[in-house]
């Protein structure tokens, strides 16, 4: 295990044609530590992490991350529709060339990671739209990796469903412990999840707020409503209305 | 709920959705049979019309009656077994023709999919082929293979590559972008990708081609018999000598087995691809009509 930061940023940029959607990007993300990062839409967040995980290059800069092992979650939750759940689980541990014993195995633990076990028989048409991301988090969690890019992935549930995953994703990370950069439209969520939260403007994408959460882990429910919680979340909203203008 | 315990997952709002339809009553479905068989019916009753009323007798063999073709055309024993023996020969042709399509087809598809110059050189070759109006070159096909099975199953091939190759090919394409980057995140090989993500994928696509080719199969097998007039007797050549000895009887007892074998096959394809796809595709649930 590197001591290092998981994922560093080095002026960071990237254009697609004329426009310049993430430019000057410098940040590092430490081990176990979940930076959230908001933004108006169109922002490039969700560039930061394709550059992030190797789908995209960057255009000028240098990114580092210490392991290429990286658990991607899109908002969608990108399930095989004719897998079952326990199938899609197996997938990545098929293309990793896994033995059936190894995947096994590791499906069964992230199933009880996440809550699913008796789900395995099902298809993701016969899940709602939480428990479908449910499965898209233990697809990530079985190949244990120490970094999770998490690109909106409770933007399409409805508000008890997303609190709820919020609270599962924390408990989940007290025991893995992986890194994580969040990407949300939501203030409250990434005050609640995130130690750090990073604001982004549009058009050029940059970083213009980096705001410590000064609050450590575990973190109950009923925090939402704490008056220095509050305060926080009041000042990245701040941030973000200024970048969004 | 509070983090750092394992809690448990509340299962109501998260717990599984009724995924598939119910299954329909009888009712419904007799409901949903009702307006077809009326306009069967119908068919029918035009049928006896035309021949009873619009046609004299000395000119009612253009349309013999319904029961008329059926006592003669299925009763008599010779016809019986000539009609029998036609329709094994050329199901037997276009399911023959249909297999070598089906694997010419993938193959093809499967190849043009991998990448995009092969795509930009073979495709217009395929569309071409379908271009080429088939009437138009079956003389040259029993020229060059000498009229007998062979030539048959070549028209039948020919007649059926096109929509196997272009549904393939557009459901091995259409695999979702996200599942590629999935993929490719993950490390997968081509060959991985093709027989995990866009293999099943395509299934939907590939099935709906099969079954379209399926019936231009029976098609092929019927037209390629009709104009080479050798080998094993199919439908089409009894079609053509029932025509020649104005046998109009026997004639439409013919076309209606043809007809039949059209229909099979279709059903046949379409139970195929709710059995295989149905569980998991939105194309297959709450289908009850076909």
């Amino acid at each position: 295990m590197t001591t290092g930061p998981v994922l560093a940023f080095e002026s960071v940029s990237k254009t697609f044609g004329p426009t310049r959607a993430v430019e000057d990007v410098t940040a590092a993300v430490a081990a176990e530590e979940i930076v959230a990062v908001v933004g108006p839409s169109g922002c490039g967040k969700s560039t930061l992490l394709r550059m992030a995980s190797g789908l995209s290059e960057p255009s000028a800069g240098r990114l580092q991350v210490a392991d290429r092992n990286i658990g991607y979650v899109f908002q969608d939750a990108t399930l095989l529709p004719w897998r079952t759940v326990q199938h899609n689980l197996e997938l990545f541990g098929e293309l990793a060339r896994q033995p059936k014993a190894e995947r096994r195995a590791r499906a069964a633990q992230a199933l009880a990671l996440t809550g699913l076990t008796g789900f395995e028989r099902h298809r993701p048409r016969q899940l709602s739209g939480g428990m479908r991301m449910r499965v898209s988090l233990a697809r990530a969690l079985t190949m244990r990796p120490r970094l999770f890019l998490l690109d909106e992935p409770f933007g399409a549930l409805d508000e008890i469903t997303r609190q709820r995953l919020n609270d599962e994703l924390l408990r989940i990370h007290a025991q893995e412990r992986f890194a994580a950069v969040f990407v949300t439209h939501s203030v409250s969520e990434a005050a609640y999840l995130a130690s750090r939260v990073l604001v982004m403007s549009s058009r050029p994408g940059r970083i213009v707020a980096d705001i410590t959460v000064g609050f450590g882990y575990p973190r109950q429910a009923a925090l939402r409503f704490d008056a220095k919680f509050v305060a926080v979340t009041a000042e990245i909203s701040t941030a973000l209305a200024e970048a969004s203008r | 709920m509070t983090a750092g315990t394992a809690a448990p997952v509340v299962p109501d709002e998260t717990g599984p959705t009724t995924g598939r339809g119910r299954r329909p009553s009888a009712r419904r479905r007799l409901r949903r049979a009702l307006p077809p068989l009326i306009v069967a019916a119908c068919v029918v009753g035009v049928w006896f019309f035309v021949s009873y009323v619009t046609l004299s007798p000395s000119r009612r063999f253009l349309l013999p009656p319904p029961q008329q073709v059926i006592s003669v055309g299925f009763g008599d024993s010779l016809n019986r077994a000539n009609i029998l023996s036609g329709l094994g020969v050329t199901a037997e042709v276009a399911l023959v023709g249909l297999v070598i399509a089906i694997a010419i087809g993938t193959v093809f598809a499967v190849v043009m999919s991998q990448a995009r110059w092969l795509e930009d050189s073979l495709y217009p070759w395929a569309v071409v082929l379908q271009t080429i109006p088939i009437l138009a070159i079956i003389p040259v096909i029993g020229f060059w293979f000498q009229y007998g099975y062979t030539a048959r199953l070549i028209v039948c091939v020919l007649i059926s590559l096109f929509p196997v190759t272009t549904n393939t090919l557009f459901g091995l394409k259409s695999a979702d972008r996200a599942h590629r980057d999935l993929f490719r995140l993950r490390g997968a090989s081509r060959w991985q990708v093709l027989t995990k993500l866009e293999l099943p994928g395509a299934l939907p696509s590939i099935f709906t081609g099969w079954r379209i080719s399926a019936g231009l199969s029976v098609i092929g097998a019927i037209v390629g018999d009709f104009f080479f007039q050798q080998g094993p007797v199919g439908l089409g050549r009894l079609i053509n000598g029932y025509t020649q000895q104005l046998q109009s009887d026997q004639l439409f007892a013919a076309v209606i087995v043809a007809s039949l074998l059209g229909l099979a096959v279709f059903w046949a394809f379409g139970l195929l691809a709710r059995v295989v796809v149905g569980p998991w595709h939105e194309s297959q649930q709450d289908q009850q009509s076909d």
